[in-house]
């Protein structure tokens, strides 16, 4: 009932869909930065959507999978293969003991997650299993995952006969692009923005900078001017809130965003559209288009009710 | 006196920010812990978290909770907007709870104050002037945020309120005291940053596996002593 990580991978760390209560002790929710792929993966092998997963980026790990355990992996495609043979994303495998997972090829987006039937074992922090880099703790061991660490799962599965394989429906999978264009609702002081600036947010691709990580995406493009002279005073930020930085370049919070900020918040990344950020990378471009919190709330409802669906349709499947 | 009109605004749509103003004051600041902690005692259904801030606080919610809980609201950023001024109008007049006072050691030697040089230099003090206007203030704490257990703290006397760092340091030493501007602030792990650095405290701002993780609070009064 383990998983040995034979490799670890540039950065493998156990999170789950955040650390939410603590945010007004400054302490940030870290969590996974892609939810859509993580919640559908947990899902679908009947787990709470909240159960916590390994996220991967590449080169990625390779592990070993030291019981019999079902397992799914969704998020960015890197042709993952077990005992060489390929495993499709977004559906459920059955890995026999000793059987080794590895990531070949990327072919599509940045960070790929695996999921285990029955989660896997981890003590959490604060109510949650993310793991908080830059405070060096929550999920395993408050860091990044590293050759020889052994993480147990929770359950012990039976036998491969007993297992049927379930598939997430086409309609329901991100379509992740290298290219998206992203909604975003106005934020604070997008009021302030002058036409002229306002045109350069959204009409311009912005390239996703090589110094983007889990804290916030760097964008490059022509600087947005005139910046804004309005001096903030610190207050809450948000993932997916867009800051507006002195030099007229962006940045885009993303899961390890700090608790607070003192950028002028000049729009929001829709919660929908969140995932498809996320999945980008160094040199990947992206547009943003503006739409009103109505739509944004509508968009957001619309996947809850799809995963309500899913969650229904895994029950009744079960016997 | 004319109260500064409240701003109410989305902060993605699962958040919104209710601002009371754009100044450090202990007034703005009362209004923003006092509008927190209500929702903190008095959840709505799909509450999730409140973050009080300078002069601001910020309401995270379940956003399909929300709806599906206050349906006649045409989304749920008006459902919480509506709860929040609601709950600003039948606001209790009573006075905030007596702030806790918190005393913190501070370490001023060399090795400790990486920027007490320069900050006396810029503000044409002594280093031990310096060291005696910053110990001779209570400071509030406004917020905590950028750190785990990071509070920010004001206000520092003028005489030594030196700006950030034009360069920031890429590894302040956890316990450092730094000053930026009239806040004042104790980095509660290492980390990088620009705020210039006057001491360091042995005391530990956060500790993970305790109750209370961080050791100050939004409200808590703090001096600063030599040691």
């Amino acid at each position: 009932m383990t998983l040995l990580i034979q490799k670890p991978g540039i950065l493998t760390t156990v999170q789950d869909l955040g650390r939410n209560n603590f945010r007004r002790l400054g302490i940030n929710p870290t969590g996974v930065m892609d939810r859509a792929a993580v919640r559908l993966i947990n899902i679908l092998l009947g787990n709470d959507e909240n159960e916590a997963v390994f996220e991967m980026h590449f080169p990625s790990p390779e592990i070993v999978f030291k019981s019999n355990t079902v397992a799914a992996i969704g998020g960015g495609d890197f042709t993952a293969t077990l005992d060489d043979k390929p495993v499709e994303n977004w559906r459920t495998f059955f890995a026999i003991k000793n059987s080794v997972l590895k990531f070949t090829n990327k072919s599509m987006g940045n960070r790929t997650y695996l999921a285990v039937k029955g989660g896997i074992n981890i003590n959490k922090w604060l109510d949650s299993s993310s793991t908080n880099l830059a405070a060096g703790i929550g999920g395993f061991q408050g860091r990044k995952l590293e050759s020889g660490d052994r993480i147990d799962c929770k359950e012990r599965q039976k036998g491969v006969k007993s297992f049927i394989t379930r598939r997430i429906a086409g309609s329901l999978i991100p379509i992740y692009r290298s290219f998206p264009t992203i909604r975003i609702i106005p934020g604070s002081e997008f009021e302030n923005l002058s036409n002229k600036a306002r045109e350069m947010l959204l009409t311009q691709d912005f390239a996703i900078s090589y110094i983007s990580n889990r804290m916030g995406f760097r964008l490059t493009g022509k600087p947005i001017r005139p910046t804004m002279q309005r001096e903030i005073l610190s207050s809450a930020v948000s993932f997916g809130t867009i800051q507006l930085l002195p030099d007229g370049q962006l940045i885009v919070l993303m899961a390890d965003h700090q608790t607070t900020g003192g950028y002028p918040r000049i729009a929001h990344v829709i919660t929908k559209d969140l995932p498809l950020l996320a999945q980008l990378g160094a040199n990947d471009k992206v547009a943003f288009h503006l739409v009103e919190t109505e739509k944004a709330e509508k968009l957001s409802l619309a996947f809850e009710r799809e995963l309500k669906f899913l969650r229904v349709g895994v029950k009744l499947g079960k016997d | 006196m004319s109260e500064p009109e409240i701003r109410i605004f989305p902060l993605g749509d699962s958040a919104l920010t209710v601002e009371f103003g754009n100044t450090i004051s202990l007034e703005l600041n009362q209004k923003a812990l006092a509008l927190s902690d209500y929702f903190e005692h008095n959840p709505f259904s799909g509450f999730i978290e409140s973050i009080p801030a300078y002069a601001s606080t910020t309401i995270f919610y379940d956003l399909g909770n929300v709806r599906m809980s206050f349906a006649q609201f045409p989304t749920a950023f008006e459902a919480v907007k509506s709860l929040a001024t609601e709950a600003l109008n039948n606001f209790p007049a009573s006075k905030p709870a007596t702030p806790r006072t918190v005393e913190i050691p501070v370490n001023f030697d060399k090795g400790s104050a990486l920027d007490l040089g320069q900050i006396a230099k810029e503000c044409g003090l002594t280093q031990k002037k310096v060291i005696e206007i910053f110990t001779a203030a209570t400071y509030r704490v406004f917020m905590l945020g950028f750190l785990p257990g990071f509070a920010y703290m004001g206000e520092v006397d003028k005489q030594i309120a030196v700006s950030r760092k034009e360069t920031p340091r890429m590894s302040v030493p956890k316990g450092s005291v730094g000053i930026a501007g009239r806040q004042t602030g104790v980095y509660s792990l290492a980390s990088p940053g620009g705020w210039q650095i006057i001491g360091r405290t042995e005391a530990e701002m956060f500790t993970p596996d305790a109750a209370e993780p961080s050791f100050l609070r939004p409200g808590d009064n703090v001096r600063f002593f030599m040691v």
